[in-house]
């Protein structure tokens, strides 16, 4: 059984973001990329998946050339091939579910299972949409995975607790922080990955139209909230909350 | 432009979360909503007294029981034919269903909005809120999720909405299954609603002391119980507790912060809370950087001190 992995190349997590003075979006100049981590999620319930009827694992990522770092990071996790669709252009959530439906025609695996949202533009869509393209079940949100025959049984995070549900295959799965803990690459797995496969396309190869449909007009920084007052002990505290109203 | 919620509810009631979408949607024009579900009577009832509501359309199938992304988008998309926006709150049912209606309506969905600009242009929180972008759209049908802290709630009395009852044939197929759910039981105030909300972190060191220490300040002050991720994924805290990027998003009058660092996912889910409180024994925490009020110090002495004092 074949699992497409797509993984977004994003500001590491760890990078404080930010905005441009010019007000025209975040600043990426010289700053660390990484791996969005949910989709380090997604790649490593893919390889966890192995043991369980998963004999192929297929990388993509939708992006400029640098995408190839973090294909070969999945590859060095343990994806077994990488594909890199080409594109200088912003691609939205739309156009990337456009493409990765004309990549599963191609390539037909029986799940696709990507991150619940990137941590750049915090969309929370692609997974979806995805799903609704290809008229597939979705499991978005998903803490827990179980892959048994011709289907697969997801536990999903929702307000509130947890949700099952049982999904027939084809079908797409988004993660949860909770689904696992997503491994290093060791550095002999990091030398491996140099030497598998990588295919490059580009948009053109598969007819889609990707043309955005948001223009971001500004991007500016949110209010700024300013450290406030240390009190010194509980009693002057007790008085704040009770001034608040908040205590009685 | 006429708009269409799609009302929450857990088949008995309106969900909150439903009223600050129908402000959002007010501000677009006439503003319909959608009652998908089962034995769903009671519920239209309720959703046509919401103030400014024009329509109420209801769609009652017993494979509605469970709102399936994959059973109510294409009844979404169906009833998009005589509508221009589609909104859905952001939450976990709204945020799983909405981009699979924005795929089948072929336009792009616009997440999570904090106000309504103008009828095509919106702001938005990126990077877990560290920026804010105003977004335009092209696009000729709407789909917008809506975050309830950013929109005042609409009155849950004081309409007279017309009911629309449709059909819901052909809904039966489906891909997916609902087999079940563990909903935890609140004792507390939900989070996304509470007044003041008290949150504990890695800090606290276990499940026991969490509970032994956070839950009487809570009920001190008749707060919700939030948590950081690392205190949820140490096993402290329930999932649902988690408040951030990832978690919930909360806006309380009071938010305490007890032993959490303040990591900017963190901030991301409370910073817009009106006044912040930190607890942290490391006086150059970055939770210090946003809090109004800071007590530096040992949690373990202070919150008993504390709840003890209130
Ligand atoms: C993709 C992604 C999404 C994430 N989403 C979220 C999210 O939604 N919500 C979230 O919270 N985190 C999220 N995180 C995790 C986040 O980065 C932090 O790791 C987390 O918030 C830290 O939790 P904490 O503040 O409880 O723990 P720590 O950072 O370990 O902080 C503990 C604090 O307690 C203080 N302390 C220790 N002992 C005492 C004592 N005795 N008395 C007083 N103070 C004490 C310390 O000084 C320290 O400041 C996410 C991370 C990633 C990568
Ligand atoms: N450019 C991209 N290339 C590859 N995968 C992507 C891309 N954009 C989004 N995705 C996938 O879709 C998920 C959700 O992204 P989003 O809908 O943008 O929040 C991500 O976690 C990835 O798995």
């Amino acid at each position: 059984m074949k699992v497409l992995v797509p993984v977004k190349r994003v500001l590491d997590y760890n990078v404080k973001p930010r905005v441009k003075a010019d007000g025209t979006g975040v600043d990426l100049a010289n700053v660390k990329m990484s791996m969005n981590p949910f989709d380090e999620i997604a790649v490593e319930e893919a390889i966890r998946l192995k043991d369980k009827g998963v004999t192929e694992i297929v990388a993509v990522s939708i992006g400029e050339a640098k995408c190839q770092e973090t294909l070969r990071t999945a590859l060095a996790m343990g994806a077994d091939r990488a594909i890199l669709v080409q594109t200088e252009d912003k691609v939205e959530p739309l156009g990337v579910a456009k493409l990765l439906k004309a990549i599963v025609d191609a390539e037909q695996p029986q799940l696709v299972i990507l991150g619940k949202q990137a941590i750049d533009d915090d969309n929370n869509q692609t997974g979806q949409m995805l799903a609704g393209l290809m008229g597939a079940g979705q499991a978005t949100f998903a803490s827990k995975v179980e892959l048994a025959g011709d289907s697969v049984t997801v536990t999903r995070e929702v307000d509130g607790g947890s949700e099952t549900e049982k999904l027939s295959l084809p079908a797409i799965i988004t993660t949860d922080l909770r689904l696992n803990e997503p491994r290093y690459a060791s550095l002999p797995n990091i030398m491996k990955a140099k030497s598998k496969p990588l295919d490059q396309k580009t948009p053109a190869d598969y007819g889609v139209d990707i043309a955005p449909r948001l223009t971001t007009l500004k991007v500016v920084e949110p209010p700024k909230r300013t450290a406030g007052v240390k009190v010194a002990d509980t009693d002057e505290l007790v008085a704040k909350l009770k001034a608040m109203g908040v205590a009685k | 432009m006429k708009t269409l919620v799609w009302v929450e509810h857990d088949g008995k009631t309106v969900k909150d979360a439903t009223l600050a979408v129908v402000t959002a949607a007010a501000k677009l024009g006439d503003v319909h909503l959608l009652v998908a579900g089962k034995g769903i009577d009671g519920v239209a009832a309720e959703a046509a007294k919401i103030a400014g509501v024009a329509e109420v359309h209801t769609v009652d199938n017993a494979s509605l029981e469970h709102p399936l992304a994959e059973t109510v988008s294409p009844l979404v998309a169906k009833l998009m034919a005589d509508h221009d926006a589609f909104l859905a709150p952001a939450t976990s049912n709204g945020k799983n269903i909405a981009p699979r209606v924005a795929a089948l309506l072929d336009v792009m969905q616009i997440s999570d909005i904090l106000s309504v600009e103008s009828d095509n242009t919106f702001t938005r929180p990126i990077y877990a809120g560290n920026a804010i972008a105003t977004v335009q759209t092209s696009d000729k049908k709407l789909v917008i999720t809506v975050r309830g802290t950013a929109f005042d709630k609409a009155s849950p009395e004081g309409g007279n909405a017309k009911v629309i009852a449709s059909d819901g044939a052909g809904l039966e197929q489906s891909v997916s299954t609902y087999v079940g759910s563990e909903i935890a039981k609140l004792e507390r105030p939900e989070l996304t609603s509470a007044k003041v909300i008290v949150s504990g972190g890695r800090a606290l060191g276990s499940s026991e002391q969490f509970h032994a220490l956070i839950d009487p300040l809570a009920d001190k002050l008749g707060a919700g119980v939030g948590a950081s991720r690392a205190a949820v994924d140490a096993g402290y805290a329930p999932n649902d507790y988690q408040v951030g990027q990832t978690g919930k998003i909360v806006a309380p009058e009071v938010y305490v912060a007890i032993g959490i660092s303040g990591a900017i996912q963190h901030l991301a889910g409370m910073k817009d809370s009106k006044t912040i409180i930190a607890i942290n024994k490391d006086e150059d925490a970055p939770i210090f950087q946003v809090a109004d009020i800071g007590l530096v110090g040992d949690l373990f002495k202070i919150v008993p001190e504390l709840t003890e004092k209130l």
